[in-house]
């Protein structure tokens, strides 16, 4: 066993990044069936499949090497990054532990069927190259992240993935709306981290070491607690809930759905939001020992979930339904580590993943076919793309919870242990169970069934299912999506896990009927998806009659409660461009830029004069020579 | 005496004489500069192999060969190397005389190498001049008025600080009546008179080298020379000047102020004293007059002016620590092998841009992110790297020094130094300023050849390198540092 391969996991998608940036400026495309047209057009994406699928197999090798040691720990040799003196030391570490490699499986697996998909969905666009670069990017970010043993390294990866995603978002930044949805992600998810910088800093002044090992260490044994540790950890989840966009920073992530839909599904299930949960997974000790920040981190997520269910509901891009219901599925993450511990979360978000990734890639696969996003002009697609429709069908299920499909197994766990510690939080979750049934059959329904509405009115003719390039990755997700839960109906991702908190059923695949709960939730589910269909589908509700008696609750829902508009009128433009910084700028123009200019001007004239002084006359340097030697005698003697 | 020892200094001066021979019968005369490259590389080679062996003197206690000297060896070699390689094209335009330049190049590389190994007065007096006069006629070497007027200049001002140099050196034997630095070091540890005015010849002695050597690397007020012969002198030289020899003036500061004056305690914060007022003047007058210079070549100097100024913050430190602590010397160390790259890199873009459009204006360097977006991109990584921003091997550097520094108590000294970092952002980001967003003057390319497009990305590289991942340099600098303790 070699240790130091495990480096390679995040250094091979990273060299996948500089060739291909390489190629990206060098390789212009050149139209097909010239000679070697198709390898150079496409090269950069055989790059970035072959380093991720090598990344998944040493993946697959630490995850089986991790198992099979006593205490599911792999020491890697740390490499001293800045040493100087005695003082001063700061090392570059890996630290690979269960909660990494279930991290670096979703990541790679993930990531390695988007790529394969992209391959299909981003043919022949001019920018191919750069999309793989930044796809390899992003992945390696991702990989940093989960591997990163010190938070500074962690937030280094940690910007990356904000880089990244920037870019991605923003890929067709010729569209405005693309340009500004990247802007949006980014500065929204600026604001989280600014809190997370803080805390790393906070923590860093308070114990003098940026280790994520140590400082667990000492807030288990109680060298780091009371005010100091709750503000670190919330300045950590505040990081966490930018990137998670988690209440009330979530506006960024339906917005984002101007990228490529490959990129939303990677954003969505395996890199970025899927940041911010992790990063509470691996700090979990800091928040263990805060009931301050446990139980925000709690109450957080449980308002997410149920708050992005709500605006789920009604509307009409299949895209932002499915954002708002990673919104709402991430809360439920939250939820769990929130109050049931590390597994919990982890679980559902390692389940999440891909079934969450397989709904993108169907919902891409559907606009390849019709053109459009708008749910409206799709319906009767079933018949059409028979494989888009039995995996996206599949992964509803799953999302939904039914039995015995991987959603049904973590969204349980979370659910009981929120019963177990919050009755108003399991009261949220349960509620959330019904809607998430019914906007996503929604979305089944009106996608997939009835007749077909003609696609987008200005594109080409018939749709047609996508090429295998495309579905091959569906269908192995889809599998996926079916099996991932299984991992734990036993208990036994908890126990590998290790963390003691775990309350999760433990009763077996048939065995877990033997609890009310699983009852429960499943009749909510069922409910949800026959309201769907009695609206959607069998028609016997008419949805504008609905919609009609409960008008201010759907204006509220399809407003978005109108945070974009408080964000952006209230706080940005009348609060902060109005008020504070119309003021500062008052502040700025006649005190601050007083003292600068005068400042400014004075060193300015200063250089003048000096410049002055430097005439060229070769005596009068001399004499320079001269006057210097002098005046250090003279200071010496006068001071010395 | 074994000669392996001289090895990397009797091979650069076999290949000078025969790129000056072969000057005569070959007509490509790039193949001189490939002879050159070979030459530093073989010479190059002989160095690496002798690294890590105990400190051996050879000739009489007059040279010695330790892992310092190797450093700055290496260092010099390395400089030449990129400066050869990026002046191909700019030579090619020489009717005349090209042989020569390599072979001067070559020469004065090989004083340098000897100022990095003298342990002795007269050898480091010999070594000095060595480098100097050959460096005198490299800057006049384009024979047009300005280049010429810059040569006359150097050469007479040099002459003065020569003169002051040796008046330094003559009190210093006076007052020991010893040449060898180790000898020196025990005759005034004997002498022991506990005040540093009870003994000012020897404080004389002191100021004087400090003026001659601080002419070496324009340390302020010695500084007056650097605008005009860096202007008027061919780029590459001036980037050589720039870099080589004022690395090779710290070289000779650091060893002798160690050997020499490092101890009894109160002569070193004495002299520490000195260089970090020197240090406060040099970077606020570099910084501050950089910014209305409208020539890149003349701003370049006002900069390295500065930059001078960041170094001696290292020599304070020096001066300031206890004898067996190096932190100082290694910062100041890793300083100047990061500066090396980084100054060298961004001359190298400009010689290539100064070869198409034949200006040093910066007013001229407009829209070069449009015409030669590669160079452009050098050009600001090494500006970037200047101001010390991360993750570059400037904000390593300044890191690192800075660091020493308020460990030793000088934390006035920093705080002045960051303050001169803001200031310098102002004057270095216009350059990349103009190239990015300024309009071009015409949508003329930029070429350049291969040699010269090597040695910009081998910069680049290293400057990236040093920044992200500097443990292995900052290792070997402190390797080279310890064969300071005296």
């Amino acid at each position: 066993m070699m240790p130091f391969l495990v480096w390679l996991i995040f250094l091979l998608p990273l060299s996948s990044f500089i060739i291909n940036s390489i190629i990206a400026m060098l390789v212009h495309p050149v139209s097909e069936g010239t000679r070697g047209g198709n390898l150079r057009n496409k090269i950069s994406g055989y790059i970035t499949i072959a380093t991720i699928g090598g990344s998944l197999i040493l993946s697959i090798w630490t995850l089986l090497s991790v198992m099979a040691l006593p205490h599911h720990e792999l020491a890697i040799p740390d490499i001293n990054w800045l040493v100087i003196g005695d003082k001063l030391s700061i090392s570059l570490g890996l630290i690979v532990n269960p909660l990494t490699v279930v991290m670096l499986i979703v990541v790679t697996v993930v990531s390695l069927l988007v790529q394969i998909y992209s391959q299909g969905y981003m043919h022949g666009d001019p920018g191919y190259h750069r999309y793989y670069a930044f796809m390899s990017l992003f992945t390696a970010s991702m990989l940093g992240v989960a591997l990163a043993d010190n938070l500074l390294f962690l937030y280094v990866f940690w910007e990356g993935v904000g880089l990244c995603s920037y870019l991605l978002i923003g890929f067709w930044f010729h569209r405005p709306a693309a340009a500004d949805a990247a802007k949006k992600a980014f500065i929204v998810t600026r604001l989280g981290d600014f809190g997370f910088l803080a805390a790393i800093l906070l923590l860093f002044a308070n114990t003098g070491t940026f280790d994520i090992t140590e400082l667990s260490h000492l807030a288990i044994t109680g060298g780091l607690a009371g005010a100091t540790l709750t503000w670190a950890a919330i300045g950590i989840f505040s990081g966490a809930v930018g990137k998670s966009a988690q209440f009330p920073l979530h506006v960024w992530l339906p917005d984002a759905m101007e990228g490529p839909t490959p990129v939303s599904a990677l954003i969505h299930a395996a890199t970025m939001v899927a940041a911010g949960v992790f990063l509470v997974a691996r700090t979990y000790p800091l928040f263990a020992h805060s009931v301050e920040a446990l139980t925000t981190v709690a109450i957080i997520g449980g308002v997410t979930a149920i708050f992005a269910a709500t605006m789920g509901l009604v509307m009409n891009d299949i895209k932002r339904v499915l954002a708002y219901s990673t919104i709402s599925q991430l809360g439920y993450m939250m939820l769990g580590l929130g109050t049931g511990g590390v597994a919990i979360g982890m679980f559902h978000l390692f389940n999440h993943a891909f079934f969450k990734a397989l709904l993108f890639l169907g919902a891409g696969s559907v606009n390849h076919a019709t053109g459009t996003f708008d749910m409206r002009q799709m319906g009767g697609l079933r018949k059409i793309m028979p494989w888009t429709y039995v995996t996206f069908l599949i992964a509803s299920l799953s999302l939904t919870g039914i039995w015995p499909f991987a959603g049904f197994w973590s969204k349980d766990d979370i659910i009981l242990s929120s019963m177990e510690s919050q009755p108003i939080l399991f009261v949220l979750a349960t509620i959330t169970v019904f809607m998430t049934a019914f906007y996503m059959f929604r979305a089944v329904f009106l996608t997939f069934g009835g007749e077909y509405r003609g696609g987008d009115p200005g594109s080409h003719g018939h749709p047609h299912e996508s090429p295998p390039v495309m579905v091959v990755p569906m269908v192995i997700l889809a599998v996926l999506a079916v099996v991932s839960g299984f991992w734990n109906v036993t208990g036994s991702f908890g126990v590998f896990l290790g963390h003691g908190e775990t309350r999760s059923f433990v009763e077996g695949f048939f065995g877990i009927f033997t609890h009310p709960l699983p009852w429960i939730s499943m009749l909510l589910a069922v409910l949800g998806i026959l309201l769907a269909y009695a609206i959607y589908s069998a028609r016997w509700l008419s949805a504008e009659h609905i919609g009609s008696l409960f008008k201010p609750l759907y204006i509220l829902f399809s407003r978005k409660y109108w945070m974009d508009e408080l964000y952006e009128n209230i706080i940005v433009k009348k609060a902060l461009l109005g008020g504070i910084f119309n003021g500062l700028e008052q502040v700025d123009t006649h005190v601050v830029d007083g003292a600068v200019n005068g400042a400014a001007s004075g060193t300015i004239a200063g250089g003048g004069v000096l410049r002055r002084a430097q005439t060229g006359q070769l005596q009068l340097y001399g004499l320079f020579i001269g006057i210097g030697v002098l005046a250090i005698i003279v200071c010496l003697y006068l001071f010395g | 005496m074994n000669v392996e020892l001289f090895a990397p200094e009797l091979t650069l001066t076999a290949c000078a004489i025969i790129v000056i021979l072969l000057d005569f019968v070959i007509n490509r005369k790039g193949l001189l500069a490939a002879v050159s490259i070979a030459g530093i590389v073989i010479s190059a080679g002989f160095t690496i192999a002798l690294w890590g062996s105990s400190s051996q003197a050879i000739f009489n206690n007059m040279l010695v060969v330790d892992n310092f000297a190797l450093f700055f060896k290496l260092l010099f070699l390395g400089t030449a190397a990129m400066l050869i390689l990026a002046s191909v094209d700019y030579v090619s335009k020489f009717a005349r005389f090209q042989g020569e330049y390599y072979a001067l190049i070559l020469l004065s590389t090989l004083g340098m190498m000897l100022m990095a190994a003298t342990t002795e007065l007269i050898s480091i007096y010999v070594a000095l001049e060595l480098t100097s006069i050959s460096l005198y006629v490299l800057v006049g070497f384009l024979k047009d008025p300005k280049s010429t007027e810059a040569s006359l200049k150097y050469l007479l001002l040099g002459a003065v600080a020569s003169a002051v140099l040796l008046y330094g050196m003559a009190l210093v034997f006076g007052f020991t009546g010893k040449t060898q630095l180790g000898e020196i070091a025990q005759a005034i540890q004997a002498m022991s008179p506990q005040a540093p005015l009870a003994s000012p010849a020897l404080l004389l002695g002191i100021v004087l080298l400090v003026a001659g050597f601080g002419f070496k690397i324009a340390a302020v007020p010695f500084q007056m020379w650097v605008p005009d012969v860096y202007e008027g002198a061919p780029t590459p030289i001036t980037a050589y000047l720039s870099v080589a020899s004022k690395a090779a003036g710290f070289a000779i500061i650091l060893r002798v102020f160690n050997s020499a004056f490092g101890l009894p305690n109160w002569l070193s914060l004495d002299w520490g004293l000195i260089f970090a007022v020197l240090a406060a003047i040099g970077m606020t007058l570099g910084n501050v007059v950089a910014i209305p210079q409208s020539n890149i070549k003349r701003m370049l100097g006002y900069s390295s002016i500065a930059q001078a100024g960041y170094l001696m913050v290292g020599l304070a430190t020096v001066g300031f620590s206890p004898a067996a602590d190096t932190l100082g010397q290694s910062g100041l160390i890793f300083f100047l092998a990061s500066y090396a790259l980084t100054n060298v890199g961004a001359f190298i873009a400009i010689i290539a841009i100064s070869n198409k459009v034949n200006s040093d204006l910066i007013e001229d360097y407009s829209g070069m992110g449009k015409r030669a977006p590669l160079l452009a991109l050098a050009l600001t990584l090494c500006l970037v790297s200047l101001t010390g921003v991360p993750p570059t091997a400037g904000f390593m550097a300044k890191f690192y020094i800075f660091n020493g520094a308020v460990q030793h108590g000088l934390l006035w000294l920093v705080i002045i130094a960051v303050i001169n970092s803001v200031i310098s952002a102002y004057y270095y980001f216009r350059v990349a300023k103009v190239m990015w967003l300024g309009k071009p003057a015409s949508e003329e390319k930029v070429p350049s050849s291969g040699a010269l497009r090597v040695a910009l990305s081998l910069s680049c590289l290293g400057v990236l390198l040093l920044g992200i991942v500097p443990s292995s340099v900052i290792r070997l600098a402190e390797l080279a540092a310890k064969m300071l303790i005296p």
